[in-house]
């Protein structure tokens, strides 16, 4: 069994320069 | 970093990367330790905790950081914080405007006790916008935004639904300017419901990207609060409406949307309710008031309030399992296609690209400042001109403040709401320690479970 299971998402380093209560 | 244990799930999130790790106990607690200890202590403390599971051998171990290093060297384990730079450059470089939130009437036909804008009036004079004044602000939007493409209107109050006449007019108007300058107007409308009719339903699901509609859950809880000028609940009246309403609209792109109290902390009986009249989308916020009015939550409400939130998880994943699944707007994540980094420092955008205007034109930094003159920046006839105010409120990001600099959630609340920081600190940059306990709850609880999602899908 694998001991860390890693969820997939977006990375954020690579997402940098503005279009109720991506 | 932020690890937590919810629901049977042991969670790291590295905040910086975005990067969600499902672990075992194992992996938790060498990653707890993988900054303050060497690697034989770690070694050394594992085997000792772990000495009556044989499946657990040094080797094991060996592993299980040989794993944690590779996560680190690929950015997704304990990365750093380079954005503090842009958080101050995106506010200052981008001054164009995007949305407004059009106050079309300051008068209310509900007399709602716990109202921040005090029965709607704002606590000033009764006034319905005129069409001018609306038209001006429109143009006033669009002659401010610069090359952004997508604007959003939300017609709000008091009831917006008692000024329906000035609000499709505007609409209309919108759509002609929409060609015209390459702009693409997206109407939201908030609405309490009374005044819904066929006319209104039609309208709303020809115009309105999306309807908010108030509901407080329960009929005993929404009557207690939600009463209509002679004092009567006002429950009976709207729920037939607003089935109608959904129905209309292929039950899409809109949110009941509630408020609860110190009178039923118990919320998560109310959202249930909502979900069982047939609601999928729904919403549900504590009340912001003074902390005298005998509703106003309580710091012995806080821990009841956390555990409703686990419960409210706990069963949605029960109803999503069994399709019978309802969205609430706080749990909503979208891990792989979420804002960016620019987004998640600047939040909301109020006093910048997001502006309230009252009935007779003037510019607010968002519809919690309307009413309080201090905070008035201009008007729509001749723009902003009180640049100073404007310019403390593009100070506010997620950096803003010393006590976030080492939070977890800041990517996530961005800062938290400056409207809230205010009422509850007399600062725009204060913090309102009270909303971020709320917050960081309902975040651990919408990561956990995408998790459980996770696991389900891997079976």
């Amino acid at each position: 069994m694998k001991r860390i299971n890693t969820i997939k998402t977006r990375d954020l380093s690579k997402s940098l320069g503005g279009e109720a209560c991506c | 970093m932020h690890q937590y244990k919810l629901n049977g799930y042991n969670i790291v999130l590295d905040e910086y990367s975005g990067s969600i790790h499902s672990v075992d106990d194992l992996a938790y607690d060498i990653i707890s330790l993988y900054k303050e200890k060497n690697e034989n202590e770690i070694i050394e403390l594992m085997l000792n905790k772990y000495k009556a599971d044989e499946t657990i051998t040094k080797e094991e171990i060996k592993n299980c950081i040989e794993d944690i290093k590779e996560l680190e060297k690929q950015n997704k384990l304990f990365s750093k914080d380079n954005y503090e730079n842009y958080a101050f450059d995106f506010k200052n470089k981008h001054k164009e405007i995007k949305a407004l939130c059009l106050h079309v009437a300051h008068t209310c036909n509900l007399n709602c006790e716990y109202c921040f804008a005090s029965q709607g009036k704002y606590h000033g004079e009764r006034a319905l916008m005129n069409f001018e004044v609306g038209k001006q602000a429109l143009d006033y939007l669009i002659a401010n935004s610069g090359t952004r493409h997508n604007l959003e209107v939300d017609f709000f109050g008091g009831e917006p639904l008692m000024n329906f006449k000035v609000v499709k007019e505007l609409v209309k108007y919108a759509r002609k300017q929409e060609k015209k300058y390459n702009k693409n107007f997206r109407f939201t409308l908030t609405t309490n419901g009374l005044l819904i009719n066929d006319e209104v339903i039609d309208f709303a699901n020809r115009e309105m990207s999306n309807v908010v509609l108030s509901l407080d859950g329960r009929k005993s809880v929404h009557d207690s609060l939600r009463k209509t000028i002679t004092g009567e609940g006002s429950y009976d009246i709207i729920i037939p409406k607003f089935k109608k309403l959904v129905e209309a609209r292929n039950g899409k792109n809109y949110y009941i949307r509630g408020t609860f109290t110190h009178n039923n902390t118990d919320f998560t009986k109310d959202i249930l309710h909502m979900a069982d009249l047939g609601f999928k989308e729904l919403s549900m916020e504590p009340v912001v008031c003074s902390p005298n009015e005998p509703y106003a939550l309580t710091e012995q409400d806080l821990p009841i309030i956390k555990k409703q939130y686990e419960l409210l998880a706990k069963e949605m994943l029960k109803r999503n399992k069994e399709e019978n699944g309802f969205t609430f707007y706080h749990f909503m994540l979208d891990l792989e296609h979420g804002p960016c980094v620019y987004k998640r420092i600047t939040g909301c955008g109020s006093g910048t690209e997001y502006l309230a205007v009252t009935p007779w034109g003037d510019l607010y930094p968002c519809h919690q400042f309307v009413g309080d003159e201090k905070f008035k920046l201009g008007d729509v006839f001749k723009g902003i001109n009180n640049t100073k105010v404007q310019d403390e409120f593009r100070k506010c990001n997620a950096y803003a403040r010393n006590e976030c600099k080492n939070c977890w959630a800041k990517l996530y609340c961005s800062g938290g709401c400056a409207a809230n920081s205010y009422h509850a600190t007399g600062d725009i940059k204060g913090v309102y320690k009270y909303g971020c306990e709320l917050f960081k709850k309902r975040i651990e609880c919408a990561i956990m479970m995408k998790v459980a999602q996770n696991h389900e899908n891997m079976e």
